[in-house]
């Protein structure tokens, strides 16, 4: 879930990984502490984690040290949270998936378009006669790049997950 | 079984001997069900006095407080009471009625999202969906708001699920693996606390709310005594350590005692128990105790260098904290360089002392009737206040000697809280003597439940300092805004007698010398709920530290110390006014 788009990669950037309960309200909970100690989300995602009932967030955010230390104690303290990481964005994988809609009317167009997406490895989803839909994965960047490319055919519609993210290596979190 | 007569159930087995609530549609059931239990319930007459009431039960006994309130606007009722046991981390236990399960989302007439509303005011809630649920989710609410860093729980119930049949009674607990308060501090850190406190010359004690809370009273006596350190509490931590004691200090911080301020001030290594240094408590965060190494030792680890960095974090029990750095400096031989220290404090605090009587002013000055208050009440009674300028006098003035005998809204400033909060006291700890001490506008936000503790018979004194005026804003009015009263004057009416004896509720006018002592004398000879009417003069100021200033910046101290009465010098200060009351 994407709350907000303004350049997920500056530097001052966070990436919190947090095991938490799979329950109802537990993302309100969470987004809700970051409003209230003002901290920005970029974004939030979750899903099912390796432990049965026990989801993964992964929250994109920025804001400074004092305060990111702040929110961390916090989340710890909620209960349905288990676990919390800020993960260092050097030793962290992180993708991202997008689906791009974009205004594809002739046959020229569309053949440019599907060059595009092999280039970034995106692949086509959706065809009709007016659009071409493609879905890429990848890091922040590339998905910004490719975006960037095919504006000047006209997005028609644009849908991002947002980061989630792993550690390199064999540590967990 | 049903949902409504399992809460009872777990309720009374969880050792809640009384709930203070307030019907409504959507509690039918569960009321229908009290009418034929053992459950002592107290009908208030105003939600928020129901929350105010289990507050002050809790905080009198260390035990979790209840209160019931239907959904919707009995709900939203409770909110205030609720933040402010979230401020005061006071084990406050809510059930809010709810609408059926299958109206939940409709807009049903009285629906609230009670969850999404006190989501940042509790340390957790619950919504019951399931009434087989509801032994564990009580259960778990009493261990929650007891364990760790206490906190308010919510319980929102569904009408529904009162009525809905167990299939068995299961007394278990809710599994919550993300929960796991840590009670042995750092054995490490506990070193390198006590290595650097055989160190310092000029260490200062600061005592919170968590020293109560964690019944380290004992512990922080012995620590003080081993060490030579003086002891200041935080507006919660008052009652935590003898105030009759000549190194008791007092309150720290923005309505502190000059002693306390200047000695932190001078400190080389200030010991801070179960505190989170709000604001209030440190002024201007950036001159808080520039000399000293601070040593935070507190249960809740978000606290720990939250608001002043700190250079030995603890995170602990207060209790087995301490004990263990006790035993740590006991053990070592090294001779202490604290004795000129905690000398030199004695006497500094000896000087601070007011030492001109109040008795010849008329109107009363507060600080007679503090005074007053003292002589007429024993140690074991427990105080509590509203919030304003009768809270600082109570803090200044009235010396606490014994944990949990002094009550006071201190996070949230909570206007309405002592009365209401003096009635749960009382409830809970029918021994002792309970006084609230409340100023006149904070009373009459609560005056109904004068019902209440009549018709409970529930003998509480209420004493309403009776200025006229809110008092601490105009105090702020006449300090930083030119003298401008902007609606701060409250006119002639009620007659507060009057108001009380048309409940039914005995009472009484004190304007003289001598009256307050007797009047509260004959309130607790009568065991009857009493309220007295004391008329003090509006004028009186306290000394404070304006906002944005360092502790040691107090204006209108001469007032404590002052040889001839009447003369005002207080300085204007320049100084930005942020963050009023
Ligand atoms: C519910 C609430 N409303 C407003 C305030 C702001 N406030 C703080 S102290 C105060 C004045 C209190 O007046 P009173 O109860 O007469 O007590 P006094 O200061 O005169 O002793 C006010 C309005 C508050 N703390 N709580
Ligand atoms: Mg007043």
């Amino acid at each position: 879930m994407v709350m907000k788009m303004e350049n997920p990669d500056s530097e001052k950037n966070h990436i919190i990984s947090a095991l938490v309960e799979h329950k109802p309200g537990v993302l309100q909970r969470v987004a809700g502490l970051f409003t209230r100690r003002g901290f920005n989300i970029d974004s939030i995602t979750v899903g099912e984690s390796e432990i049965q009932g026990i989801a993964r967030m992964t929250i994109i955010a920025q804001g400074d040290e004092k305060v990111l230390e702040q929110v961390t104690k916090q989340l710890n303290k909620l209960l349905d949270v288990i676990k919390v990481r800020d993960l260092e964005v050097e030793n962290t994988v992180k993708r991202e998936l997008c689906l791009i809609k974009v205004h594809a009317p002739t046959e020229k167009v569309r053949s440019e378009i599907i060059q595009y997406a092999n280039i970034f490895r995106g692949s086509i989803i959706d065809v009709s006669s007016e659009a071409l839909t493609i879905e890429i994965t990848g890091d922040s960047d590339k998905i910004n790049a490719l975006t960037d490319l095919l504006k000047g055919f006209g997005i028609k519609e644009l849908a991002r997950t947002g980061p989630t993210a792993i550690s390199r290596g064999g540590k967990t979190i | 079984m049903k949902g409504g007569q399992a809460l009872i159930k777990s309720l009374i087995d969880k050792g809640a001997d009384t709930v203070f609530g307030y019907p409504g549609g959507q509690l039918l059931p569960l009321y229908d069900m009290i009418y034929d239990s053992d459950l002592k319930h107290i009908l208030v007459r105003h939600e928020q006095c129901a929350a105010h009431a289990a507050d002050g039960y809790a905080r009198a006994s260390g035990k979790v407080g209840v209160c019931i309130a239907t959904s919707g606007p009995g709900a939203t009722n409770l909110v205030t009471g609720i933040a402010t046991a979230y401020m005061d981390s006071s084990p406050v236990l809510s059930i809010a009625g709810q609408v059926p399960t299958h109206l939940i989302g409709n807009d049903a007439f009285q629906e609230v999202d009670m969850i999404g509303i006190t989501m940042p005011i509790t340390k957790h809630n619950f919504q019951v969906t399931d009434a087989n649920d509801i032994p564990a989710i009580v259960n778990s609410s009493f261990d929650i708001a007891l364990s760790g860093r206490p906190g308010p729980i919510v319980i929102d119930l569904p009408k529904d699920i009162q009525e809905q049949e167990l299939e068995e009674y299961r007394n278990e607990s809710v599994e919550i693996p993300g929960y796991k308060p840590t009670k042995k501090g750092h054995g490490l850190q506990i070193k390198r606390a006590a290595q650097t406190i055989i160190k310092s010359k000029k260490p200062v004690i600061l005592a919170g709310g968590g020293v109560i809370s964690a019944g380290a009273s004992n512990e922080l006596k012995k620590l003080s005594k081993l060490i030579n350190a003086p002891v200041t509490t935080t507006l919660l931590g008052k009652s935590s350590f003898p105030e009759d004691n000549p190194v008791s200090m007092g309150m720290l911080g923005m309505h502190g005692r000059k002693v306390a301020n200047l000695s932190v001030n001078e400190s080389d290594c200030l010991i801070a128990l179960g505190c989170r240094f709000s604001d209030r408590t440190t002024g201007k965060i950036d001159e808080f105790a520039p000399n000293a190494i601070i040593i935070h030792i507190d249960v809740d680890p978000a606290e720990i260098g939250k608001n002043v960095d700190v250079d030995i974090p603890i995170v602990g029990d207060a209790k087995i904290v301490l004990q263990s750095l006790i035993k740590l400096l006991k053990k070592d031989s090294t001779p202490l360089n604290t004795l000129k220290w905690i000398e030199h404090v004695k006497e500094f605090n000896k000087s601070c002392i007011p030492r001109i009587s109040f008795e010849n002013n008329l109107p009363l000055k507060p600080q007679q009737v503090m005074k007053e208050l003292a002589q007429a009440l024993d140690e074991e009674t427990i105080m509590t206040t509203d919030v304003g300028q009768n809270q600082m006098w109570m803090a200044h003035f009235y010396n606490t000697q014994k944990p949990r005998t002094f009550i006071s809204s201190g996070g949230l400033g909570t206007m309405g809280f002592g009365f209401p909060a003096a009635m749960g006291a009382k409830v809970a700890m029918p021994e002792n003597d309970v006084v609230a001490v409340c100023g006149d506008g904070g009373f009459l936000m609560v005056c109904q439940d004068l019902a209440t503790v009549k018709e409970y018979d529930i003998p509480v004194v209420v004493c309403v300092l009776d200025n006229r005026y809110l008092g601490m804003v105009a105090q702020w009015q006449k300090l930083f805004y030119n003298e401008r009263m902007s609606h701060t004057h409250l006119g002639e009416v009620p007659d507060f007698v009057k108001l009380a004896e048309s409940f039914g509720v005995r009472a009484e006018r004190v304007e003289k010398v001598g009256e307050t002592e007797k009047a509260l004398k004959d309130a607790l000879k009568s065991g009857e709920p009493t309220l007295i009417d004391i008329i003090i003069d509006p004028e009186e100021i306290l000394p404070m530290v304006p906002p944005g200033c360092g502790l040691t910046e107090i204006v209108g101290e001469y007032k404590i110390e002052r040889e001839i009465p009447g003369e005002i010098p207080y300085k204007q200060t320049k100084k930005a006014h942020e963050g009023g009351d």
